[in-house]
């Protein structure tokens, strides 16, 4: 490693066997999370190789679940660096928060739509230097001046003779040029990359099998187990019938935890007979009688007591008393399960000394931290292999798991792969908290809304988490999108109420405190219309005067929706909004229909997004289009349920989640501007609970203000 | 011990008879492109081609597979239904984190086969029992009608 430029704090040496090695730290912070993160060390965050055989190799700090990051990422060094995205070859990063540590989390995290709005600069800094600085030794060779020279496909060209000299060839002297202070980025005109429809470039090995998950790893001597944890948190194990799994064929030992036991085999499938056979008996410990009614029993209480002021304009209690109309509500959202298609899983390799993990992880330097933890070890002595993920939202923000599995490879000989059922992920997720949330408005004579205050209660993930994060009593996640309402409302008040219910583990899914407030928001908005006996779109946009990002996408989506237009009978349109953390403004129109038992069938969801500059807008599109999949999954089908302290789902059949034939056609409409990046692996699925729920409004009358939007509470005939 | 034809090669396992066709694939044989996802024949993630018909081999005890042709995603390329829904994939962009692909790849090759032109409804027979959580219903209807077109 060689100089560090103290402004841009780049760092560029020579790497092994000669070439050009370039990395940086990301210094741009959000303000949010500012406060919580350890101050950057002079440590570079991602780098590039130029090998002096020309290879462009990008080694990604950000995981790839399916997002598209292993495009995108690489696209932003790939512009400034110019060269194709055919010329790049991507590398996972080893677990390292110095140098890969998430700008907006201040470690090594891929999550919460973040990676392109913290990378976006940082990387097309990192491209744009490694560009001046091979510009910079061809002209020292040419002894001409570096601004006669340009960049081009790899190669750097003397405009005025025409000599020409690859990257290859250029790394080694490159390597010893000064880094430079500032560098020139490209003008958004002059993009080649950013902004087009680039192929992926993990595409290729995902669809002939090839692709490595955790879960396909394979080593040499490696054992499977497959594991049965306490079905009530905090139980357990009490008995359990050994001679019986040992003497299935295949089966190679017991591994008895206190709150969990595994079966090490030859394969999963001996693994799996001998866990049944072990007919494990739990002592179920303080939460065995707990059903979901005990949660909701809490929540409702807590909710009656004042909470943390987290956004406040205006005197709302005042305005509220000056209405000639208030308008109160209950809204519920229940506990989700993630059911990622790839089921938990995690390798890992015990030996005296050392400590070697194989597995998927949005949280890489987590992974190794508790694997040192549990091993005893230094950190130093524990090597993490990441892989891809086969989906994160927000699952493998987690390393329950990868803790877990550690526990049990101290107990076994040689490397063991602990492989989840799909039982065993349904109850023993990390859920999406249960939310409960009490909102009101007062009205004027026109059914305007004068005042507006919203409490919302419910666990926070981030004072788990992130702890720095949860600062005043204010989990900044989970008021995202509620503090952020764009509807011009003089008087305003939202307050968070933080109520613990430790008879489930909770955390992160998909765009959790967004998903749940703008179910919230954009419901009750659609209330106050209707108690308006206006149109949804058009009281909406007489608020939206202040916003006006939020007001094109509106009008972008009605438009494109063909609101207005008659639908048949038992059909309904319904419209929501979202603004949030996120920076992404997205409107949606659901048309969704009814039958007389109560089934809901969506037809058709039409999406207009704008997330300011647009990388690439096909992963756009497709984050957008899985996002409201997994939406609707939830809105319809999403709830993890209690009883007697266990989940009462197990798999696919009674946690459904939505298939093809029962999924709409779907269209995604981009405003491109070029605003900074907005996240947009979220805001799809935070955006369609509501429609939907505002759209079976529309269709029969009913407001449905407990997800998800059941048969049971439709029912017509 | 059992004797399987997979991809054309013959391979022998010492495994239980009512051992699941998903294991012997995955941890026997070391073909990790058919995937694990519920083990219930709930999903999809585990399809393969036996004589050319789609099953779950989650739920296919490798003693009903004995003698038979296996074909799996490794090598599904080398029929003509595969290699066009395989490039389909790929012009339309389906994939995001590629889990549940193999499978919906290996259902969608085997509806090709058989409804060369298929129906909206054709696909939603074909591929309901295919799950994805990422969400890319709809790039997969479009990817089998454009590998149907082309
Ligand atoms: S793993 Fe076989 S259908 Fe799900
Ligand atoms: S692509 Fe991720 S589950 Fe289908």
């Amino acid at each position: 490693m060689g100089r560090v430029s103290r402004r841009e704090f780049l760092i560029a040496g020579a790497a092994a066997g000669g070439g050009l090695l370039l990395g940086f730290r990301t210094g741009e912070r959000a303000p949010a999370l500012a406060a919580a993160a350890t101050p950057p060390a002079f440590a570079p965050n991602a780098f590039i190789r130029i090998g002096t055989d020309g290879r462009v190799t990008m080694i990604i700090g950000q995981v790839e679940m399916g997002q598209g990051m292993y495009t995108s990422m690489p696209m932003l060094l790939a512009e400034e660096l110019e060269v194709g995205l055919d010329q790049v070859v991507v590398e996972h990063a080893p677990p390292d928060d110095k140098l890969y540590g998430n700008p907006l989390f201040g470690f090594q995290a891929t999550g919460g739509s973040t990676s392109v709005k913290g990378l976006y600069g940082p990387l097309r800094r990192a491209g744009a230097t490694a560009r001046t600085m091979l510009i910079a030794a061809a002209a020292k060779r040419w002894v001409v001046d570096p601004a006669s020279c340009r960049a081009e496909r790899g190669a750097v060209i003397h405009t005025a003779s025409g000599r020409r000299s690859t990257y290859g060839a250029l790394a080694a002297a490159a390597a010893e040029m000064p880094v430079p202070e500032h560098v020139a980025l490209k003008r958004p005109e002059d993009f080649k990359l950013i902004g087009t429809p680039a192929k992926r470039l993990d595409t290729p090995a995902k669809v002939n099998g090839t692709a490595q998950f955790g879960i396909d790893v394979r080593l040499p001597g490696m054992k499977i187990a497959t594991v049965a944890a306490s079905p009530v948190l905090g139980g357990k194990v009490a008995g359990l019938d050994e001679g019986k799994a040992k003497a299935i064929k295949g089966v190679r030992q017991i591994v008895r935890l206190d709150d969990a036991v595994a079966v090490v085999a030859d394969h999963m499938w001996a693994a799996k007979q001998g866990l049944a056979a072990l007919a494990v008996r739990w002592d179920d410990g303080p939460n065995a009688h707990l059903s979901t009614g005990d949660v909701v029993k809490g929540l409702e209480a807590a909710a009656q007591t004042p909470g943390v002021v987290a956004r406040k304009d205006g005197d709302a209690a005042a305005a509220m008393a000056g209405a000639a109309k208030k308008i109160e509500a209950v809204y519920e959202a229940p506990f989700l399960a993630h059911a990622t298609m790839e089921p938990p899983n995690c390798t890992v390799h015990v030996q005296k000394g050392s400590c070697e993990v194989w597995t998927g992880s949005q949280v890489l330097s987590r992974v190794r931290a508790t694997a040192a933890e549990v091993t005893g070890l230094p950190l130093e002595k524990v090597v993490v292999h990441n892989h891809l993920l086969g989906g994160g939202f927000g699952r493998r923000l987690e390393v329950d798991y990868v803790t877990q599995a550690v526990r049990i490879a101290t107990h076994v000989e040689g490397p063991v792969k602990v492989v989840w059922t799909r039982e065993e992920d349904v109850q023993h997720d990390v859920y999406r908290p249960y939310y409960y949330d009490r909102i009101a408005a007062g009205v004027d004579a026109r059914g305007r809304p004068i005042a507006w205050t919203h409490r919302l209660v419910g666990i926070s993930i981030l004072a788990r988490w992130l702890p720095p994060a949860f600062t005043n009593g204010i989990d900044i996640d989970a008021v995202d999108g509620a503090v952020q309402l764009v509807y011009a409302i003089p008087a305003i008040r939202v307050e968070y109420v933080r109520h613990e219910e430790p008879v489930l583990k909770t955390g992160f899914w998909r765009g959790v405190g967004v998903t749940h407030n703008i179910f919230v928001v954009e419901s009750f908005i659609d209330e106050l219309a209707a108690a308006a006996k206006q149109d949804p779109v058009a009281y909406r946009r007489a608020l939206l005067s202040k916003s006006p990002r939020a007001r094109a996408v509106l009008e972008l989506a009605v438009k494109a929706a063909g609101w207005g237009q008659p639908l048949p009978a038992g059909r309904g349109r319904g419209v929501a909004l979202l603004y949030s953390g996120w920076d992404t403004y997205v409107a949606q129109v659901a048309d969704v229909e009814v039958s007389p038992s109560g089934d809901v069938r969506v037809h058709r969801i039409v999406c207009a997004v704008d997330c300011g500059t647009v990388v690439n807008p096909d992963i756009v599109k497709a984050q957008i289009e899985g996002g409201v999949i997994f939406g609707i999954s939830g809105a319809l089908y999403g709830e993890v349920t209690l009883k007697n302290g266990r989940v009462e789902q197990s798999n696919f059949n009674n946690y459904r989640v939505l298939r093809m034939n029962e999924a709409p056609a779907i269209e995604v409409h981009l405003v491109r501007n070029n605003e900074a990046p907005g996240g947009i692996g979220e805001p799809g699925t935070a955006v369609t609970a509501p429609a939907l729920a505002n759209a079976v409004f529309a269709a029969t009358g009913k407001r449905i203000r407990k997800l998800p939007l059941k048969p049971d509470q439709l029912r017509s005939s | 011990m059992v004797t399987l034809k997979i991809n054309g090669k013959a391979h022998t396992a010492d495994v239980p008879p009512d051992m699941p066709l998903l294991w012997v694939l995955r941890d026997v044989v070391g073909l990790t492109g058919t995937k694990f996802g519920c083990g219930a024949a709930l999903c999809g993630a585990c399809t393969v081609h036996l004589d050319g018909q789609p099953v779950r081999s989650c739920v296919m005890p490798v003693a009903a597979v004995a003698g038979k042709n296996i074909t799996t995603i490794e090598a599904i390329g080398n029929t003509p239904s595969g290699r066009k829904i395989q490039q389909a994939w790929l012009d339309l962009e389906v994939v995001q984190c590629g889990y549940c692909q193999s499978g919906q790849i290996m259902s969608a090759a085997a509806l090709l086969a058989s409804h060369p032109h298929p129906t909206d409804a054709d696909i939603d027979a074909g591929m309901a029992g295919n799950i994805c959580r990422c969400g890319t219903y709809s790039r997969i209807r479009a990817a089998i009608k454009h590998a149907a077109g082309g």
